[in-house]
Order: C-alpha cells, then structure tokens, then sequence
C-alpha cells in the first residue's frame, strides 16, 4: 500500500527536522540492544569454544570414581570415605564388557614439582596410568614412544611428559632419554605428548604419565586425611564402545554392583560421571547468566521504551494543530493512529540498528583486545529487531491514540 | 451538474449544544433547525458569542450536536462511525478556516493535495489535480512555496483549493476574510462568488455585513437560536 510508505516518509521526515532529540530518545534502547547483542554473543562465543573443546578432549568417556563431580548439595564427606576404592583389577573387569572398548585406572598427584638438573617446573600433576591412557584421553605421543605393557608390569620408572613440561625442562634438547626427579625419585623420559592446549582454561599439557604400578610404589596410598580417603586412590577412565552411552552407563554400574556385592536394596557406592555432565553444568551456569542479561534488557528497553513515550508525547503537543488540520480535511482516527505509531516503532527500531551494529562492534572488539571469542548469531539479530519493534509499538500506542482521539474543533484552536 | 433541487443536501432539525467548562454550562446553540440545499449560497451572521461558529463545526461534522437531528441526504449523522464522518470529511464537505490552517512544512501544492492521501489517491495523481485546481483559483506560480512564503490571500487562495479539491457537496467556510485586508478579502468573495455560479455550494461564517452581502441566504443567529427578520 501506499498509504503505509507515506506515513514512513513523513515519520523521517520529522526526524530529520528533529535530529539531536531522536537520537537522544533512541539512546535508551541504543544502551540496551547493544548490551544485549554484545553479551549474548560472548555467551555464544563461550558455549562454541567449550563444545569444541569438549569435543576435542573426548566427550564419550565415562569415570567411575567415589565421588560425583556435580553435586547438588552437601555432600558427606565421611559417607563417601567409607566407600570402597576403585582398583585397577575393577578398570580390567570393565574392560571386558561387550559395550566397552577399553577402560584404564587412573590415579594422579596435583601440584608437584618436577626438576632436571638446575630447572625446575612447578604446579604440574602427576598421572598413575597404563599403555592405553593415551588412546583413551585422545593423546598422541610426539617424540619417543608410548608405553608398553611390559612398562606396567615390570615396574619401570619411566615417564611420558606433556609438552609444557618439555619446553620447561628441556627448552634447548631432546627429553627423551633423560631423567627427571619427581618428588625425589628418578624417573627416565621415553616420550612426549604432542600439544593439547586448554579445556575450560586449563592446561592439558602439564603433566607426566608414569605406569600406575610406579605411581603405586612411589606414592602408597594415603589414608591420612578425609580428603585422601575420597579423592586419592585410582579413577577408571572408560571409553565406550559404540557412542551408546546407556548401555555402558548400565553395563558398569551392574557390574559394579555385583563386584561390590550389593544387594538391590542398597544405593550404588560409586558415581559414573561423564564430561557431558560437566557441559550441562556449563550450559546451566551460563543460562543464569542469559536470564541476567534478559532482566538487564528488559530494564533497559523499558527505560528507552519510556524515553520514546515521552518524546511522542511531546510530539503530538507540539503537533496537535497539524493534527486538527489533519482531521478537519479526512484524516480518520486510524489514519492518525497509525502514523504516530510507525513512527514510534520507526524511532525504535533505529534505535535497534544502531544497538545491533553497536553491539557486534563491541563483541568485535572484545574478541580482539581480550581472549574471549564472540560469536554473533542470526537470532540475535532477529531478537534486537523484534525487541526495539516491541518496545516501539508498546510504548507508541499510548501517544498514538492520544493523537488520534484528539478533538479536531479543540486541536485547531490550540497554538 | 443537475441536482434534484428542492431535495437538501444538509437538514439540521433542532440542534442544541451545550458546552461545559468545569461546572458551568455554556448552551451555544438552543435549538436551531436549517436545510441546505444545491447551490445554496448561506451566510451565518451573529454576534461573537451568538454560536455561529459552533454550528457551521457541527454542519461541517467537526463537531457533533448535543441533541437534534442532522440529516446528510436524509442519512442520520450520529448513526456514522469515527471512520465514516472522516471520509464525509474528505469528500462530501469542503473547509475554508479563518486562520487559512495550512501545514507549515508543506508546499502549496502539497497543502492542496492534502485531502487526497486521505482519499487513497496515488501520488502522481495528487500533484496533477492539486495543479489543476490552483490555476483554477489564479496561484498556478506561487504552487512550489510554501505558506510562510505567501502572503494572507494565496494562503486562503490555497486552503480553498484544499476545501475543493475532492469536489465537495458543501464548501464551509469560517470567516474566510477575516484575517484579510478588504482589498483581498474582495478578491476572496468574488472567487466564492464564482464557484457558486458554477453550481457550487456554500455557507459561511461571517460578522462582516458587506462580506454577508454576498450570499443569496442569509442566516442571523442570536444567543443560540435563529433570529426572524
């Protein structure tokens, strides 16, 4: 129609001839489109690097441990201590499940030191494993070679080191070959990862793998402490045959079950987690932060939506002649309506532009000067038009029918 | 054009209207019955105060009456709808105000055209018949400004061709010389003058006797009713 391209261009028009104010009405929901565009993009930045991530660690592994990684309460420290450890002889049985391929113990010591000759690196682990570690947890080994089953059985002190641990200690040589103290024992390099890079802002090149039965006898297992008694001991990571994680879900805990010997009455005395649980605590962490920046909009888009009620008020004062002029030659109520509502909605969405380029901008920016990544979706884009469009027409019905419910006879009088 | 003659175009039958500002009641019409017929040519004279201007609004569906019946060919006006009386409005009646009314920001032209987006006609077709119409009414030059760039006789020059441009029933027009110098409040009077030897319609407002001269009806009213001569 073109009814409807007129009222548009006679709704810039007024704009044109009012520019510092629409800009000034429209900063409100500038302020909140562009804050809304630019977090949601961070979060969505966020959410691709940690799938990725996840994605690239592996995300089909099952640990069974004493302890559950995400709690959703107290958790009794005391109840779990009493639970039975995990053994290497349980990763075996495992093992032989029809859905598992392989399953391995894994035990580990945080915050350690580890020197050559005068070098040292410190707040690096050490991981107790066996010659399918490396398969399990997606590692490959660079340089030098992997271990054996015979570096398991036959006890031998040797070590495979992550990268960062390799240009700590040997920034200038080969590591292979060599010999590190780990907490006062001698412990012979064979190999090194190649490079993994970070999961969740960690490193996962820090560490040395040495044969479980090593870690054993270097490290006897310590009842000391409560903490000890929960977290010490041996993990067994499981990797799943197929992608079916039910089924190996099921197939461990009845087999752990039964090599517990409990009875159907009784609660299992391990936990089964999986890095999934880890993403959907991820997603449930930054969904709080969604639901804060939706409040933060919301907030914001209602002050701009005020701003722009209280220009168009101003606007049908100013204009109230013209409108009884309007009205005295044909316009109808609607037609007025109509006009002042687009161009409430028009204000608005100017305001949505300026927001969503604003805002991309800002991500942009963010992603550049910070390591942060921002992702910008097409909804996002969608959702700043829909909301300055909402706000235009929410917030302009008001002046819009104050306009149209104008008096021609009283609007012709007023100067 | 040949229009049934004795039927009315406009029958007014009893019209009051009473205004209220706070608590007091203001009647400014207290029963006044018209017709206005084809080429009728009306002047409504009156005192300020004497509700004149009150019922050339109500006449024109500006304004609606308090009680009474106003017929439009024999149609009952307080039966139409917000969207019908803006339509009477645009097509069936045509305005001329004292203070011309035009919209600052448009040019003659554009003033002209005005009643015609209301009447859904494209745009081309606007300019070409607002063009028409001025050369008609002698300001085919002076088109392009715009009313602040005239002067008081081409801004009335142009509000009429705004009341005829739809070919109205009834052209209303509210004091039209009033805020003219009598030279070219003559040459206003001999334009409606003219419209109403081609066959046009129209009342007016006036407290000007020689403006009043003009018509060939002439209407007195007196606190809120029609004065008998």
């Amino acid at each position: 129609m073109t009814s409807i391209f007129g009222k548009i261009a006679l709704s810039l028009q007024t704009f044109k001839n009012h520019r510092l104010r629409s800009f000034l009405t429209t900063l409100g929901i500038i302020i909140g489109v562009t804050t809304v565009i630019a977090i949601l993009s961070l979060i969505e930045g966020l959410n691709r690097t940690v799938s990725e991530q996840v994605q690239a660690l592996g995300s089909d592994l099952i640990y069974v441990q004493k302890f559950t990684w995400i709690s959703t309460g107290h958790r009794d420290l005391d109840k779990l201590a009493e639970r039975p450890d995990l053994l290497p002889e349980d990763a075996e049985a495992i093992g032989k499940l029809a859905s598992i391929e392989i399953a391995v113990p894994t035990a580990s010591r945080q915050l350690t030191t580890l020197k050559h000759r005068d070098k040292e690196v410190s707040n690096v682990s050490i991981v107790g494993s066996d010659e399918n570690y490396s398969y399990v947890n997606n590692y490959l080994v660079e340089s030098g070679r992997d271990f054996t089953r015979d570096d398991i059985t036959h006890r031998r002190s040797s070590g495979i080191i992550g990268s960062y641990i390799a240009a700590n200690l040997f920034p200038d040589e080969s590591p292979v070959g060599k010999d590190l103290m780990v907490e006062g024992h001698r412990v012979r390099v064979i190999g090194v990862f190649k490079e993994k890079g970070q999961f969740l802002g960690n490193s996962l090149d820090d560490f040395i793998l040495i044969p479980n039965t090593v870690f054993e006898k270097f490290f006897p297992r310590s009842r000391a402490s409560i903490f000890d008694r929960v977290y010490g001991g041996y993990s067994v990571a499981v990797k799943p045959k197929s992608s079916n994680m039910e089924t190996a879900v099921d197939d461990i805990r009845e087999l752990m079950r039964r090599r517990h010997g409990l009875g159907f009455d009784r609660e299992d005395d391990f936990e089964l987690n999986t890095q999934q649980m880890l993403m959907d605590l991820y997603q449930n962490i930054t969904r709080v932060g969604f639901i804060a920046i939706v409040a933060i909009a919301a907030i914001s888009l209602v002050v701009g939506g005020i701003g722009i009620m209280n220009i168009m008020l101003v606007s049908v004062a100013e204009r109230t002649r013209e409108i009884g002029i309007r009205k005295a030659v044909g316009a109808s109520n609607q037609y007025i309506l109509s006009q002042f509502l687009i161009e409430s909605i028009i204000l608005a969405l100017i305001g949505g532009i300026i927001g969503i380029v604003l805002g991309m901008l800002l991500a942009a920016l963010i992603s550049t000067i910070s390591p942060l990544k921002a992702a910008v979706a097409f909804w996002m884009i969608l959702l700043g038009f829909g909301f300055s469009a909402a706000v235009g027409i929410f917030f302009g019905i008001y002046p819009a029918r104050r306009a149209a419910g104008l008096n021609p006879i009283e609007a012709l009088r007023y100067e | 054009m040949t229009m049934v003659k004795n039927k009315p175009i406009c029958r007014a039958i009893d019209i009051t209207k009473t205004y209220w500002r706070g608590k007091v009641s203001v009647e400014a019409l207290r029963g006044v019955s018209l017709e206005i017929r084809n080429n009728d040519y009306v002047s409504i004279m009156g005192a300020s105060g004497s509700g004149k201007s009150t019922l050339i609004h109500i006449l024109s569906c500006l304004d609606t009456p308090t009680s009474g019946e106003y017929y439009l060919e024999d149609k009952l006006v307080s039966n139409y709808t917000d969207q019908e009386l803006a339509r009477i409005r645009n097509t069936f009646f045509g305005f001329v105000f004292q203070s011309f009314s035009l919209l600052p920001r448009l040019t003659g032209i554009d003033n002209v055209a005005l009643p015609l987006i209301y009447a859904g006609i494209r745009k081309q077709d606007r300019a070409a018949r607002a063009r028409e119409i001025l050369e008609k009414i002698g300001l085919g030059d002076r088109a392009s400004h715009r009313p602040n760039e005239m002067s008081g006789g081409e801004c009335q020059r142009v509000a009429i061709g705004r009341a005829l441009i739809n070919n109205p029933r009834v052209i209303f027009a509210d004091e039209p010389t009033g805020n003219l110098d009598s030279k070219t409040g003559a040459e206003i009077m001999e334009i409606f003058d003219q419209l109403v030897d081609e066959g046009n319609t129209i009342v007016m407002v006036t407290h000007d006797p020689n403006v009043a001269a003009h018509a060939k009806k002439k209407i007195k009213l007196r606190d809120g009713l029609i004065e008998n001569d």
